[in-house]
């Protein structure tokens, strides 16, 4: 049983789809019971396989039990894990929150909210190339269906942006995969590690090729400067959950540039070593910039929470660029935070805008609301963890980035990470006390918003201060996880033990 | 064949690329479609380009690399599938928005 553990964040949320299939409309509380409870074991899967990892030990799933290089493993180490805890605690937080009635706004939602997650899960597991593609195009036709949930024109336009993009984005992974096969004659990442370190000379041009094609590719997922264009209108356009969900999306692809280039690019790669640096420092600093210009100028609460995503795409991407054990220690425990907090912000936006009639989520006055007191305590610490101020989580995380930049790169760093946290600094009580202080005189009117609601928003938001009662082993956590990532040769040891000696 | 091969994944490439950058939504689902071809054409060559191999594997003489065949099958699925998806999307829009540029602005920039 426990040997199996690994595949049930695939296996689970696959089952609750199909089970979720059955009658598209209708039977709403046997669809909501359904999606709860499966969200629920998988946070409770997560933790185990937590667990498991935590000490150290790497394991393996091999499908089919096709051995590794030949067939498909799924991978479970510190980081896979870490990043499925996360994915389960963000989906519990949206599945109850769209359980209020975002759910029948359109149909099916359960079921492709299950098998968003099944590509999302998938995507962190597995050790094989072209699988990350399969479950990449999983989780993105998911995601299309999930962002025209409810339909509406603003949804359409920002879909047709968002799905040419990442059509056109699947056509260039293809081929990167394909360019990385002929040159190196294996699609298992550990396998290509070994042979990239003794790739002969005159194909170092072919894989870098491969290589920097496929962080075009990573970059399109993760909102990288300037392939981040579909990101604000998407995340602001889309229903409140499914942009929660989605504040997990831009990570998946800042975990796959994490994984390909420290497992196949690290240390023994030779000339090819760290290819993607230079480009994700610089880039990572740019997307910063934009992000901070971004987050000034939106004038509406959703869109203002997509630039914050960005922002924090950008620092983590700035902690990559970085490449030591210690930055990706921070950039990990920033990437928990920024993922819970910008999820809630995006549900409690949707929450202040239904308490606001008309006016909605753009940054106008309004008529006052009725449930204001307790929205603006809940975008207080929202805010202020988004921000990076203490003493939520956001000022650990950032505090954590900006000591681990050394020499030079601090120059580059602490002036932009700064400046952009002043811009959200200012932006976000701009937009708080337009929305909370400055409304019209006259009577409060409005219904109360549903507990589901109100527990979506608490339970990930309640981030800010537990990550911070918890910085420590939290912050350990990381820390061990970077050390293993720094150390593929552990991983290509495990998954192919024969090929131990190549390294 | 190499040479046929090269160039037909080539003008597949380039003319998905330029449908793909008009403006309006049916050039640019068929440039994604042509993208697909050319994309599905490049890797079945990756494994190398074989003439009267065995299909899978055979004693002593050449075969075909299996691998990306069954690769292209899965590429080809999805391709198909996205297709589908993107034409109905296209479709959508036409009729929410009112005009079929990608846009969705009224005036004409062909």
């Amino acid at each position: 049983m426990m040997q199996h553990l690994i595949v049930f964040p695939v296996v689970l949320p696959l089952v609750a789809g199909i089970l979720l299939l059955y009658q598209r409309q209708g039977l709403v509380r046997y669809k909501r019971t359904v999606s709860v409870v499966a969200t629920v074991l998988l946070l409770l899967v997560a933790i185990g396989l937590l667990r498991q990892a935590a000490s150290g030990e790497i394991t393996y799933y091999a499908l089919g039990d096709w051995q590794a290089p030949f067939g498909i493993v799924l991978v479970l180490d510190r980081l896979s894990a870490l990043m499925l805890l996360l994915t389960a605690v963000l989906a519990v937080g949206a599945v109850v929150f769209a359980c209020a009635g975002d759910d029948e706004k359109g149909s099916n939602f359960h079921g492709l909210f299950q098998w968003q997650l099944l590509g999302i899960n998938g995507a962190f597991l597995t050790g094989d190339l072209f699988n990350l593609f399969v479950f990449f195009e999983v989780l993105l036709l998911a995601s299309y269906a999930l962002l025209l949930h409810g339909g509406g024109k603003a949804r359409i336009q920002a879909s047709v942006h968002y799905v040419v993009l990442n059509l056109a984005g699947s056509s260039l992974f293809l081929i990167a995969v394909g360019i990385l096969y002929g040159a190196t004659g294996t699609l298992n990442m550990a396998d290509m590690a070994i042979r990239v370190a003794e790739l002969p000379e005159e194909r170092d041009g072919l894989v870098s090729a491969g290589a920097l094609m496929l962080l075009v590719v990573f970059g399109l997922k993760a909102a990288i400067l300037p392939l981040y264009f579909w990101l604000p209108k998407a995340y602001a356009s889309a229903p409140a959950p499914v942009a929660a969900l989605f504040a997990i999306m831009t990570k998946v692809g800042i975990y796959a540039i994490l994984r390909v280039y420290s497992l196949i690019f690290g240390d023994s790669a030779g000339g090819l070593e760290a290819l993607e640096q230079p480009w994700v420092w610089w880039l990572s600093l740019a997307t910063l910039a934009a992000a901070g210009v971004g987050v000034m100028a939106a004038r509406d609460l959703r869109l203002l929470v997509a630039y914050l995503v960005l922002v924090s795409v950008g620092t983590l991407l700035a902690g990559i660029g970085m490449r030591s054990p210690q930055a990706v220690s921070a950039l990990l425990y920033y990437l928990i935070h920024t993922t819970l907090i910008t999820g809630g912000l995006f549900l409690l936006a949707e929450m202040i805008g239904l308490q606001r009639g008309k006016a909605g989520t753009r940054i106008v006055k309004g008529r006052p609301m009725v449930q204001g007191a307790a929205l603006a305590m809940l975008f207080f610490v929202g805010a202020i963890a988004v921000a990076g101020i203490p003493p939520f989580s956001g000022a650990f995380g950032k505090a954590l980035m900006l000591n681990a930049a050394e020499g030079t790169q601090r120059l580059w760093l602490w002036p932009l990470l700064l400046l952009t946290s002043l811009a959200s600094l200012i932006a976000l009580s701009r937009a708080g006390s337009t929305l909370f202080w400055r409304s019209h005189r006259g009577t409060i009117s409005g219904t109360p918003l549903s507990r589901c609601q109100w527990f979506g928003v608490i339970w990930l938001l309640s981030a800010a201060p537990l990550l911070v009662a918890m910085a420590g082993p939290v912050s350990s956590y990381t820390q061990a996880t970077a050390e293993q990532l720094a150390t593929p040769q552990v991983l290509i040891r495990t998954l192919l033990p024969d090929a131990g000696d190549a390294q | 064949m190499e040479l046929l091969y090269a160039m037909t994944t080539g003008v597949l490439t380039a003319s998905g690329l330029y449908l793909t950058l008009r403006g309006r939504t049916f050039p640019v689902v068929v440039g994604l479609t042509l993208l697909s071809y050319a994309v599905n054409l490049f890797l079945f060559s990756m494994g190398g380009l074989t003439t009267d191999g065995a299909a899978i594997v055979s004693e002593g003489a050449g075969f075909a690399d299996p691998l990306p065949q069954a690769l292209v099958l899965t590429a080809i699925v999805i391709g198909f599938a996205m297709t589908a998806f993107v034409v109905i999307l296209a479709m959508r829009a036409r009729s929410e928005v009112g005009n079929d540029h990608v846009d969705g602005k009224k005036e004409d920039r062909e």
